[in-house]
């Protein structure tokens, strides 16, 4: 029997805006989705033996596996990747642990109460901005921080700048321009307003909403940026062979990929030398080469897509680093209504995505890819067969493709 | 002291034994890359072996201090009291350094005005007698 890694369930918690789940601690909120993946799947928790997560998750796995009562931990991985870059590179490894025989059922997870710790959109001053008294070089402990030296002493501390950078170039090169970025923004919200899980989907936004928004950091606005959420999702990962007695439509994982370009280390959040390549890209071209490779499918073969939009600009580079229109192109693509859930060729994020259902580092992504192929989403597309979901770009980045049996 | 655009509160670097010096020549005025004494090839940050010929040898090399802007961004949300909004953050490439960039800020510019390509030039901010960072302007001719 067939070992092929396969998505059986998945689960979240309520998603709120941030710091307003103040009394449920985060591996609180991981368990309840873990648990809630698992019964989705058909399966007990007593069937669980891997755990899988990413970005450095709070919640270590040995941890949450003693609390859920996990009768073994056979199988126990953080991606390596910083930050979301790392979410479908966390159900890839699930994929490897089940496929080699080192686990049976692996659990994805990612628990994120960005009010309970520190804001990601408030700059990352308490992480990286210790102040001595007068201002002199301090200690890195490690070559991350040894690079954020390059950064922080200019206010490079916020994703919003950091990603503005090569979207403002892409912007020079290709004309891209804050029309395409806010429809994007506007496609998305759209798709919200039909998911009852959506932080934002009982606010409706035009684009004369979108170009009202402030200006966080040039050209990103307000309504460019994805979400500050509380929230966990999960998803079970097991063989075809387990996967075939349970009761949810089965959801294939056709390829996974993950990685960087040469010399890219963080990319140009503090990295100022990433390559003029691939400067104005999300730097996963080479990666999505070895994707469609590995699956033996082209971005033609995709019927909905979910892809990781922590800002408008980074979707852009994305579409054309997956080759759904040509480098330069992804402006014009936007303005055609392609990733409209009603009519478009490519539609996208039909939960919203971060930028309007909840950030949850892109896992929530994942959970609506799955959902998509079994007829699910609250924007379905009708007979879906394969969905691209993809993590964080413009950093090290990973990317699944899922297939519906 | 040196002219002064930001407040003391702004985030201080953090370095290593491997990117101290590019610190310490930056307190002296002198706006280095790190070179390679075996194959040739510069580098920023600064990092242990050289990526093109793996050889732990280098050596620092003054550059003019003079480039021009290759992206940019107007950061409206201050992250230090009385930082000064918007700030504007640039990528600068850098003329004689072998193709490199460096992270940096455009001051003494309008916003509005700032171009990709536009030639700028290295401005010290002494931050304190043991810290100079390295601002750009616009290039004086």
């Amino acid at each position: 029997m067939s070992r092929r890694a396969h998505i059986v369930g998945v689960g979240e918690t309520q998603y709120a805006r941030w710091g307003k789940i103040t009394d449920t601690p985060e591996h609180t909120l991981a368990i309840r989705a873990i648990l809630n993946a698992v019964d989705d799947a058909g399966l007990t928790i007593d069937d669980v033996d891997g755990m899988s997560s990413f970005a450095e998750d709070r919640n270590e796995a040995v941890f949450l596996a003693a609390e859920l009562g996990l009768p073994t931990l056979r199988y126990a991985n953080m991606v390596w990747l910083p930050g979301g870059g790392g979410g479908c590179a966390a159900v890839g490894n699930a994929a490897m642990a089940v496929e080699t025989g080192q686990a049976e059922v692996v659990v994805v997870y990612r628990s994120l109460c960005q009010g309970q710790f520190f804001r990601f959109g408030n700059a990352g001053v308490d992480d990286w901005g210790a102040q001595t008294p007068t201002p002199t070089v301090t200690q890195a402990q490690n070559p991350m921080a040894a690079s954020m030296g390059f950064a922080m002493p200019y206010g490079m501390l916020m994703a919003a700048a950091a990603y503005a950078l090569p979207t403002r170039r892409h912007m020079h090169l290709y004309g891209t321009r804050p029309e395409h970025l806010g429809q994007l923004a506007v496609t998305f919200r759209e798709h919200a307003s039909r998911n009852p899980r959506a932080v934002m989907g009982h606010k409706p936004m035009n684009i004369d909403d979108y170009f009202a928004s402030p200006m966080i950091a040039d050209p990103h606005r307000l309504f460019d940026c994805c979400l500050e959420s509380d929230g966990a999702c999960a998803v079970v990962v097991t063989t075809e062979e387990r996967a075939r007695d349970l009761k949810a439509a089965r959801v294939e994982i056709l390829a996974s990929e993950q990685g960087a370009p040469e010399g890219f280390a963080f990319g140009p959040f503090t990295n100022a030398n990433v390559a003029d390549e691939i400067y104005a890209t999300g730097a996963c071209e080479e990666m999505a080469g070895r994707l469609w490779g590995k699956a033996g499918l082209g971005p033609k073969d995709v019927d909905v897509a979910q892809i990781y939009d922590h800002f408008t600009g980074c979707v852009v580079m994305q579409l054309e680093d997956y080759g759904f229109c040509e480098r330069g192109e992804g402006g014009p693509f936007i303005e055609s209504g392609a990733l409209a859930w009603d009519g478009g060729s490519l539609p996208t994020n039909t939960h919203g995505g971060s930028l309007s259902e909840a950030y949850i580092h892109g896992l929530n992504h994942v959970v609506e890819g799955v959902r998509s192929l079994r007829g699910e989403s609250t924007s379905p597309v009708d007979n879906a067969e394969v969905c691209l979901v993809t993590s964080g770009a413009c950093v090290p980045s990973s990317a699944v493709l899922l297939g519906r049996k | 002291m040196s002219e002064r655009f930001f407040p003391d509160a702004m985030p201080s670097p953090m370095a290593d034994n491997i990117t101290l010096p590019w610190w310490q020549h930056a307190a002296e005025h002198r706006l280095v890359v790190q070179r390679c004494t075996a194959c040739g090839a510069t580098r920023i940050p600064p990092s242990p072996v050289c990526a093109t010929c793996r050889s732990e040898e280098s050596e620092w090399q003054e550059v003019t201090g003079r480039g021009e802007v290759y992206t940019f961004t107007a950061v409206h949300r201050a992250i230090a009291p009385d930082q000064p909004l918007p700030t504007v953050i640039a990528v600068i490439s850098l003329e004689g350094s072998g193709g490199l960039r460096i992270m940096s800020n455009l001051v003494d510019v309008d916003p509005e005005k700032i171009e990709i390509g536009m030639p700028v030039e290295v401005v010290w901010e002494d931050m304190s007698e043991d810290l100079a960072v390295p601002r750009f302007r616009p290039a004086s001719s």
